[in-house]
């Protein structure tokens, strides 16, 4: 399977002084569940707005290295011309027009969409996927739970019949029951839209067991990736990341000190 | 007491006439502040440029009121994208008190520019409605009041289409909402930047074009750009649907207040009472009736 997208050793900058990401690389295949893994700062989010170029709105730049979309450079792109090619990112925190209606939230994420009647079709296609959404259809989406905000924001980025769709945590915030149905849903949706999905969860457990294919960020870079088996398996991620030690029983908080120690991948 | 309900009912009529014209103008006010976030001082400009263009069309060039008027909004377009292209873009990013400035610079250079090409003395509209005053109800409305009133509201109605089912409407209102989301969402938010400077100046100079039917044009009518800030301070600046009700609010009350107190004061009250009314607003609602309440740090 040919990769789609290529983040080839890019460095950010932020204000033209903060290196926020330091030679990050990674590539995405057609049609699968990629995930990113890493602490908070590790450069996750700044990953997922320099390929969509939402970063040149926040005065941040990539100063180094190239991203391609399907062979075509996309780094100097803007974000509008990056929405139209197919990649659209649903940024984290349930961003909802407040002020607008569930319904009108859904057609705006069709702009890049001109024909009226394919805009009827995908409006129906969200409704089937979230059938909770047709019932709030004429509320306005500031006062919908988290959960259908949520939904939401997924439903409006799948108007725009996107390629590639960057997640950034939808599981945040959400309750456990909630969390499981979005990410059912999430599955649904890759498998038959076929669109290819790079996600960011610090819910490690959630993300490995939907994605294909890991990576794991520290610091502005990759120190680890590989098949999700292969990361299951791997040591570090499970005490890191799973709060597993060796036999798979809750680590106890008396073991913490071995934390940095046993990092063996931090340079 | 007929006499007295007649002449409150008189006063309201005039003042709805009026607020229908202030309604527009603060529509292009709200539209340029929601999705912008800049205050446009020029906005008597707009209007004023609208009447004086209109005015030219037709009477030398002799093109009937219909045509004029539409080519009219067609150059009120078109300078619009201008100054945005020119002035206001190369701006994007500055502080907003630097915008502020330029756009009280803007209102300058274009009232001179306005005052160089047409003079300074009143002009008056070639009668285009008849003088005949319509009995409605046992009241006097003068046509052009009439066709103003019905022309104002055919406008807001239509922007308020506008703004719910085009797919432009749509996005502009998500620009105004959040600019981020707007480009998640594949908006090209410069797009929509001069879009609401286009429409601004569009409705703006309609409501020129009828204030110069009532009562002619001068360089006073630049001050009903000022007229805007008690509407839309009353509305609350980042709400279309209060620009309108403000503006139709502020309309009524200065007739009210010029039918009531102006013989107690000895006239005058009319053009104040906004401004009064600006103050009042701002001590006890300054994010108006239906702004968002925004918390800012400095």
């Amino acid at each position: 399977m040919a990769s789609i997208l290529n983040v080839n050793n890019i460095e950010v900058v932020y204000k033209d002084v903060i290196l926020v990401l330091k030679g990050m690389s990674l590539e995405i295949e057609g049609g699968k569940i990629v995930t990113i893994l890493g602490n908070n700062g590790a450069g996750k989010t700044t990953t997922l707005k320099a390929i969509s170029g939402i970063l040149k709105s926040e005065d941040g730049e990539v100063t180094d290295g190239s991203i391609e979309f399907y062979g075509e450079r996309i780094d100097k792109k803007y974000p509008e011309e990056i929405v139209r090619m197919g990649i659209f990112q649903v940024m984290e925190g349930r961003r909802v027009v407040e002020d607008m209606t569930v319904e009108e939230n859904l057609l705006a994420g069709a702009h890049t969409q001109r024909n009226r009647k394919k805009r009827k079709e995908d409006l129906e296609m969200v409704y089937h996927y979230f059938p909770r959404l047709t019932e709030r259809r004429k509320v306005m989406a500031g006062y919908v739970s988290g959960g259908e905000q949520q939904m939401l924001v997924l439903g409006r980025a799948l108007m725009s019949r996107p390629k590639l769709l960057l997640l950034d945590e939808p599981s945040m915030g959400l309750s456990p029951l909630l969390v499981s149905e979005i990410f059912r849903i999430i599955q649904k949706i890759n498998s038959d839209q076929g669109v290819s999905i790079l996600l960011v969860e610090q819910n490690a457990r959630l993300a490995l067991s939907v994605a294909y294919h890991g990576y794991v960020m520290e610091n502005g870079r990759i120190v680890l990736d590989d098949t999700v088996e292969k990361l299951l398996e791997n040591e570090d991620v499970k005490e890191f990341y799973l709060g597993l030690s060796e036999v798979g029983k809750a680590k106890s908080y008396r073991d913490v000190k071995h934390y940095k120690r046993r990092k063996r991948w931090l340079t | 007491m007929a006499e007295n309900i007649s002449f409150l009912a008189q006063l309201l009529l005039t003042g709805l006439v009026l607020g229908s014209v202030y309604s527009l103008v603060a529509l292009g006010f709200v539209l340029i502040y929601k999705s912008t976030s800049i205050l446009n001082f020029a906005q008597g400009e707009l209007l004023m440029f609208g009447a004086y263009v209109c005015l030219a069309l037709i009477v030398g060039f002799r093109i009937p009121f219909m045509w004029a008027f539409l080519l009219t909004l067609v150059f009120s377009f078109i300078l619009a994208v201008l100054l945005e292209r020119a002035i206001l873009r190369p701006m994007i990013g500055e502080p907003i008190i630097s915008i502020i400035m330029v756009t009280i610079a803007l209102s300058a250079v274009l009232r001179s520019l306005i005052q160089i090409v047409w003079g300074t003395e009143t002009k008056v509209f070639p009668r285009i409605f008849s003088e005949e005053p319509i009995r409605f109800f046992g009241l006097f409305i003068a046509e052009v009041h009439l066709y103003s009133l019905a022309f104002a509201l055919t406008c807001v109605v239509l922007f308020a289409l506008f703004f719910k089912f085009s797919s432009a409407g749509l996005a502009m209102r998500v620009t105004a909402f959040d600019q981020q989301i707007a480009q998640t969402l594949g908006i090209d938010i410069k797009k929509i930047f001069a879009l609401s400077w286009a429409i601004s100046a569009i409705v703006s100079s309609i409501g020129g074009i009828i204030l110069g039917n009532i009562n002619g044009i001068n360089n006073a009518l630049a001050a009903m750009g000022l007229k805007v800030f008690p509407c839309v301070i009353l509305g609350g600046l980042d709400s279309i649907l209060g620009a309108i009700i403000g503006g139709f609010s502020i309309g009524i009350l200065e007739n009210l207040a010029g039918g009531y107190l102006d013989p107690v004061f000895g006239g005058g009250v009319k053009d104040v009472a906004p401004f009064v009314f600006l103050v009042i607003m701002l001590m006890i609602k300054p994010y108006g009736l239906f702004g968002k309440i925004r918390i800012e740090r400095l």
